[in-house]
């Protein structure tokens, strides 16, 4: 690729002849403000935050959009720009409710920090009075308050692009545009999936998680409730992101020693799930292997890529696995095996899940989702970032705390459960199971290196005891149609497929920690919180989810065998086919 | 001003959306065909109702939220059918100082609904337009093709009566 010399505030720096304005100022050190702009979303060049002055162009221009051209001079901060920013800036607040004290994002809102940076003191502008909540709350996972929108549309393109499901989109015109669904429905009304990419990528508290936190609470302050707690596996290496911490630094144990001190009866953890998902999963591979039926049989791991496939792919729900996620497969053995085990009452037990996911809090919702009937497996769901609001709210200095490990009965796991985290970590695990169940040999093959990194869409083959097993793995709604395509035209044929709503996993999930764009465009989140969890893989002993000696007694002692009917009555669920315009009368 | 959402039912024909999506189909390979197939639905149902935006967002794999987007955009294309008896009450600068505001509000209260929508039997729908070209007759409004000059409050609650009556009728 040929480079280009270009002078930003007067110094020289070489930079791709493909950067934009924004990209280069930012090789020579210098941050240009963005409020639409996001890398792979593609740019809009529409909020005018960006506006920078460079040689050769007439007036300002959109640096987020801008090519750079050889020897052009870009000045970042001439007056002309700053007069400009802060007048757009003043615009968007003035149409803004700054209820800043009391909004989701306080402290971590990128118009906040805008206003901030450019010295806003008052804002001339506007209609404070008229500025009332417009809050649509209709989904289980997500509240939108369009008084907090700045119509940047990032949510518009994930939704559109990145998930390739797009229920959202900018209405009407002028001072009367507003994001929402079609004909002002609800977005229940829509076939929205609860991936919850939108939340993340918004820039301001327009966007958010329906807080479980109170919940959470009250179960703690109940003495009558046994409250335990299964984190997920991704969780551990993005906590740390809002504390401060470097992203992909791996914080297990700071966070099982800070739920602790919270007050959980059993502090555990959701890979003792993922590995019991393989078993019952890979057992359930084997089976159609065998019979052919139902092939590829694709995970089920994702709500978020569940409800996709009900609502725009229902000819594959046959292909879905039977197995409970991982959280409802948590929720589940706490209602039952848990239960009897420490003489519980399974209503007394009061189960939060731990998540990177918005889905999740829906997915606690579905049918067929109570193990013991009547009772649902998971009882408050909740993300990392809701989990760091309430370690802030126990006063407990994250940084400080020591190491702990998760309460034994319940928090022995392996490196394949942990791997679920990232996309293709679901594929790696089974596999290393089902590549010992078929050889029956103790294979020292524990690296699957094809199906890992974040690329959207990846394919291998695996020769198991002299069969070739073709396997593929999706992250990302967008990929996933683009697979599936292929797949229903014939052009692609597999055994396996793994499939992740959100781009990169579970580690970019809807529930994560919210970097801003001055972070997002120059660092890939994926790669960095990937490389935690592959890390601490490869530093354990035990990576194989069927050496688990928490496994090995869970069906010892409890289901028998893997998909015996104990298993299916209790880590199994169904799924139907539901519209793509739900809100509309057949 | 924002779209209002009709109440009227759908009405369209199966021989209507073999139509129009062979139309799309027609024009699939076209760069910037949304307009067109948009223009087309319009000049078949008269308006862009929910069960013809579906139509075309399947046929053309285009969100249906886009889809919206552009029509809500736009403001010639109207989400709301047109009545048996279309109310067009000229909002032009002649007009409008002329009182036609009043008149607009007199007409919207006698059949009762809104401008830019339609009565929910069907038969009346109210626009204010812009100029249609009479100032020497401002105020001045049209049903279907008659036109009213120079009227006042109370001539527009005749001349609106007689149609209303008129409609029951029919």
């Amino acid at each position: 690729m040929s480079t280009v010399k270009v002078k930003v505030n007067g110094m020289e720096v070489e930079c791709s002849a493909n950067d934009t304005v924004l990209e280069a100022a930012r090789l020579a050190g210098v941050d240009i403000p963005t409020l639409c702009y996001m890398r792979d979303i593609a740019p809009i060049g529409a909020c005018r935050m960006c506006v920078t002055e460079v040689s050769g162009a007439r007036g300002l221009v959109a640096a987020c959009a801008y090519p750079v051209e050889d020897g052009m001079e870009i000045n970042t901060n001439s007056q002309k720009a700053y007069n400009a920013r802060k007048r757009t800036l003043e615009l968007i607040l003035s149409q803004h409710r700054r209820d800043c004290l009391t909004c989701d994002r306080n402290m971590n809102c990128e118009l906040q920090k805008l206003s901030k940076d450019y010295n806003i003191k008052e804002v001339r502008l506007g209609h404070p009075e008229d500025m009332v909540p417009q809050i649509e709350d209709s989904m289980i996972h997500l509240i939108r308050d369009n008084s907090k929108c700045v119509l940047c549309r990032r949510c518009v393109n994930i939704c559109k692009e990145t998930q390739s499901i797009g229920v959202i989109g900018p209405n009407d015109r002028g001072f009367a545009t507003q994001i929402s669904c079609a004909f002002d429905r609800n977005l229940d009304e829509t076939a929205c999936v609860s991936c919850g990419q939108c939340i993340t990528v918004c820039p301001t508290g327009a966007l958010t998680e329906r807080d479980c936190t109170d919940k959470v609470w009250n179960a703690l302050a109940d003495k009558t409730k046994h409250v335990v707690v299964g984190t997920a596996p991704s969780v551990r290496v993005t906590l740390g992101e809002c504390f401060g911490m470097p992203i992909g630094t791996n914080v297990q144990g700071k966070m099982v020693a800070a739920l602790r001190r919270m007050g959980f009866d059993g502090v555990f953890d959701v890979d003792v799930t993922a590995d019991l998902t393989i078993m019952e999963e890979g057992t359930e591979f084997l089976g159609r292997l065998n019979s052919g039926e139902n092939l590829p049989l694709i995970t089920s791991c994702s709500p978020g890529w569940v409800k996709f496939c009900e609502h725009y792919y229902p000819e594959f729900i046959p292909n879905l696995s039977s197995c409970k996620s991982p959280q409802q497969m948590f929720g589940a053995m706490m209602k039952t095996y848990y239960a009897e085990k420490m003489g519980l009452n399974p209503e007394d037990i009061f189960v939060v899940g731990i998540m990177p996911c918005t889905a999740k809090k829906y997915e606690r919702y579905r049918d067929y989702q109570d193990a013991v009937p009547g009772i649902p497996d998971v009882d408050a769901s909740i993300t990392t970032r809701e989990l760091a609001r309430m370690i802030d709210t126990s006063g407990i200095s994250f940084v400080d705390l020591p190491d702990e490990d998760f309460d034994p009965s319940f928090g022995i796991s392996s490196g394949a459960g942990l791997i679920f985290g990232a996309t293709g970590g679901v594929m790696e695990a089974a596999l290393r199971t089902v590549a010992d169940i078929v050889t029956g040999e103790d294979l020292d093959t524990l690296d699957y290196h094809e199906v890992r990194g974040t690329e959207g869409i990846k394919e291998a083959q695996y020769d198991l005891n002299g069969r070739q097993i073709r396997v593929a793995v999706a992250s990302g709604l967008a990929n996933a149609r683009a697979l599936l395509e292929r797949v229903k035209s014939g052009e692609a044929s597999y055994d396996m497929i793994e499939i992740m709503a959100c781009p990169g996993g579970c580690i970019n999930g809807g529930g994560q920690p919210i970097q801003p764009q001055s972070v997002r465009n120059f660092v890939d989140l994926r790669t960095l919180r990937a490389k935690a969890i592959y890390s601490a893989d490869k530093s354990m002993k035990m990576r194989k989810s069927h050496e688990s000696p928490v496994i090995k007694e869970i069906y010892d002692a409890y289901l028998g065998n893997p998909g015996s009917e104990k298993a299916h009555k209790l880590l199994h669920t169904k799924y139907q086919a539901r519209s793509k315009y739900p809100g509309v009368a057949e | 001003m924002p779209n209002l959402k009709t109440k009227v039912s759908f009405k369209g024909t199966k021989e209507q959306e073999k139509e129009l999506v062979d139309f799309i189909r027609a024009h699939s390979q076209d760069k910037g065909s949304m307009m067109p197939i948009l223009q087309k639905a319009q000049e078949m149902y008269g308006y862009i109702p929910e069960e013809v935006q579906i139509i075309i967002a399947e046929e053309t794999g285009v969100p249906l939220s886009e889809i919206y987007g552009i029509v809500s955009f736009y403001s010639q294309f109207t989400l709301n059918p047109k009545g048996k008896y279309q109310i067009s009450v000229c909002l032009g600068t002649a007009c409008y100082v002329k009182g036609a505001g009043d008149i607009l509000d007199k007409v919207c209260e006698i059949i009762g609904c809104e401008s830019g929508s339609i009565t929910d039997d069907g038969m009346f729908s109210v626009d204010a337009t812009r100029c249609i070209g009479a100032c020497g007759l401002a105020p001045v409004f049209t049903v279907n093709e008659s036109v009213y000059g120079r009227v006042d409050v109370a001539e527009t609650e005749q001349i609106i009566k007689k149609y209303v009556a008129e409609a029951k009728g029919s």
